[in-house]
């Protein structure tokens, strides 16, 4: 298999990719990773004239958090860099959890987070990460930046809130109230599978009082789940039998699975609510300073 | 040499421009004149004539295409020949020197991790970027490394296997 054709430039500069998605108009594709892309190139469900490559352009890879404590992903990290980051090992728990269950390890050393995150697949790991980290996508255009808010990017199914001639530059996550907690887990059906379903929790906590909670899934619902207003049954409240098992429900309820080869949207709905329970009981059980 | 997709039997056309590459594969440099939409698998394979590197699923889903990129491993069909302009490619090919087998290879062999082979190339890439980065994995590091790469054959305990031999002898020789 090969794509259609189409040209092809590797610019240098953010201002010179924006210039070349500008006069596109529309029918320029950014290519990062290309471990989403390339294979739709593959199959011609995308047909761009123009491919602008942005993985030339230096100082988009990194990682770091700043001194007020928010987290900062530029567009060329790979999902291995997450993977293998001490920080985020250290600091950010979700985070760090998802990133071994991201695909393969070798379309982690080529895929980026950011790139994730604009496919909006509704199976994929970082979207939900990021809705449940409460995060937002910085976004260049040949007006400047601006920054749009998770629950606003991702729109549906493969689809985000970019205009033609925008590229997101980094991802923010917000500093945590108080300690970042929280984790993420994934039924995958074989190592590297998609998954069947998957829970991203943050949570904020203060000694064991939780000061903000975020939920979303994968998986389970013709977009990413936006599941951040069960947080409501555990902000301001301890970790206990009783808040875990209310925030699991709530988070199930909102789940919109369907019924497939990957098991029944009952067992798809069970699967996020033992995972729910899984994670805060694991991070109840934690010595939190 | 051009490297086109020929088969289609049209012209290329006038506004895509040819593009000339020069990659550093198996440390000899390598120019071609290619499509921008030519896989880098395919540029490998039919181009160069180096078809140690496998094409098995087409859809990133195998592994058996994998090559080291600037010491990477990649899935070569699901990268464009382009973008590895400047490069480093390390193939198959790269492994053995004239007279001796790379310890993967040899592990191989000694451990009969093969069978149709197909996979083959694409595994002992795949180690040898786990090996670069660790000489001495544990089993399970060895099978978390190969993951993405899929044998329809051997049931993987003798790659697994494999790379343990291969390790031993890279520690052995280093001391
Ligand atoms: C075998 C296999 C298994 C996988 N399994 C999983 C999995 O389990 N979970 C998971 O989450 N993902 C999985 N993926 C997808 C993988 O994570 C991709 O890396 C990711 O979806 C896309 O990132 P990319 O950098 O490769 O983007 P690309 O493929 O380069 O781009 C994807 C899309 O986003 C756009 N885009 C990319 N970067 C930007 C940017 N900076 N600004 C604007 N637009 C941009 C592109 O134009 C394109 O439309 C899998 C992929 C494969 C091949
Ligand atoms: S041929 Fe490239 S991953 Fe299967
Ligand atoms: S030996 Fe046949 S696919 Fe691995």
């Amino acid at each position: 298999m090969y794509p259609s054709r189409f040209k092809y430039e590797s610019p240098k500069t953010i201002v010179e990719a924006i210039k070349l998605l500008d006069a596109g108009k529309g029918d320029a594709k950014v290519l990062a990773g290309g471990q989403s892309l390339v294979p739709m190139l593959k199959l011609r469900f995308a047909f761009p004239d123009q491919i602008v490559d942005i993985n030339n352009i230096p100082g988009l890879d990194y990682i770091r958090f700043d001194a007020d404590g928010s987290l900062h992903i530029g567009a060329l990290v790979r999902h291995e860099h997450l993977e293998k980051s001490v920080e985020i090992s250290m600091r950010q728990p979700t985070i760090a959890a998802a990133a071994p269950l991201v695909a393969d390890p070798i379309v982690r050393a080529r895929g980026t987070f950011v790139g994730s995150v604009c496919h909006a697949d509704p199976q994929g790991d970082w979207a939900a990460t990021m809705i449940a980290l409460h995060g937002s996508i910085v976004v260049q255009g040949p007006k400047g930046k601006r920054t749009i808010a998770m629950k606003d990017f991702v729109l549906g199914p493969y689809a985000n809130s970019l205009n033609y001639n925008e590229i997101a530059i980094e991802a923010v996550i917000p500093a945590p109230k108080g300690v970042a907690r929280g984790g993420y887990l994934k039924l995958e059906r074989r190592v590297g599978d998609f998954a069947t379903a998957s829970v991203a929790v943050a949570l904020d906590m203060s000694g064991d009082t939780v000061l903000n909670a975020g939920f979303a899934l994968a998986g389970v619902g013709g977009k990413t789940i936006d599941a951040n207003e069960a947080a409501s049954a555990l902000i301001g409240q301890k970790l206990t039998e009783a808040t875990i098992a209310k925030a699991a429900q709530l988070v199930a309820a909102l789940a919109e699975p369907r019924t497939d080869h990957r098991g029944s949207a009952e067992y798809k709905r069970h699967i996020v609510e033992t995972f729910v329970k899984r994670i805060l009981v694991a991070n109840s059980a934690q010595k939190v300073a | 040499m051009s490297s086109l997709y020929e088969e289609i039997n049209t012209p290329p056309a006038s506004d895509i421009p040819v593009r000339r590459v020069t990659i550093n594969v198996n440390g000899e440099a390598r120019t071609a004149n290619v499509e921008p939409r030519l896989l880098l698998a395919h540029l490998l394979r039919q181009g160069f004539k180096l078809t140690g590197t496998h094409t098995g699923c087409d859809t990133t889903n195998c592994g058996a295409c994998t090559v080291l990129f600037d010491g990477r491993p990649i899935k070569s069909c699901t990268m464009f020949a382009v973008q590895a302009d400047g490069h480093d490619v390390q193939t198959v090919e790269g492994l053995a020197s004239a007279s001796e087998l790379h310890p993967l290879q040899e592990g191989f062999k000694q451990e009969h991790a093969l069978q149709c082979g197909f996979c083959t190339p694409g595994m002992m890439m795949a180690a040898k970027a786990l090996l670069e980065e660790n000489l001495n994995p544990t089993e399970d590091e060895i099978r978390w490394a190969l993951s993405g790469n899929l044998c329809r054959c051997t049931g993987y305990q003798n790659i697994v296997k494999a790379v343990l031999w291969a390790a031993e002898k890279m520690r052995a020789e280093l001391n």
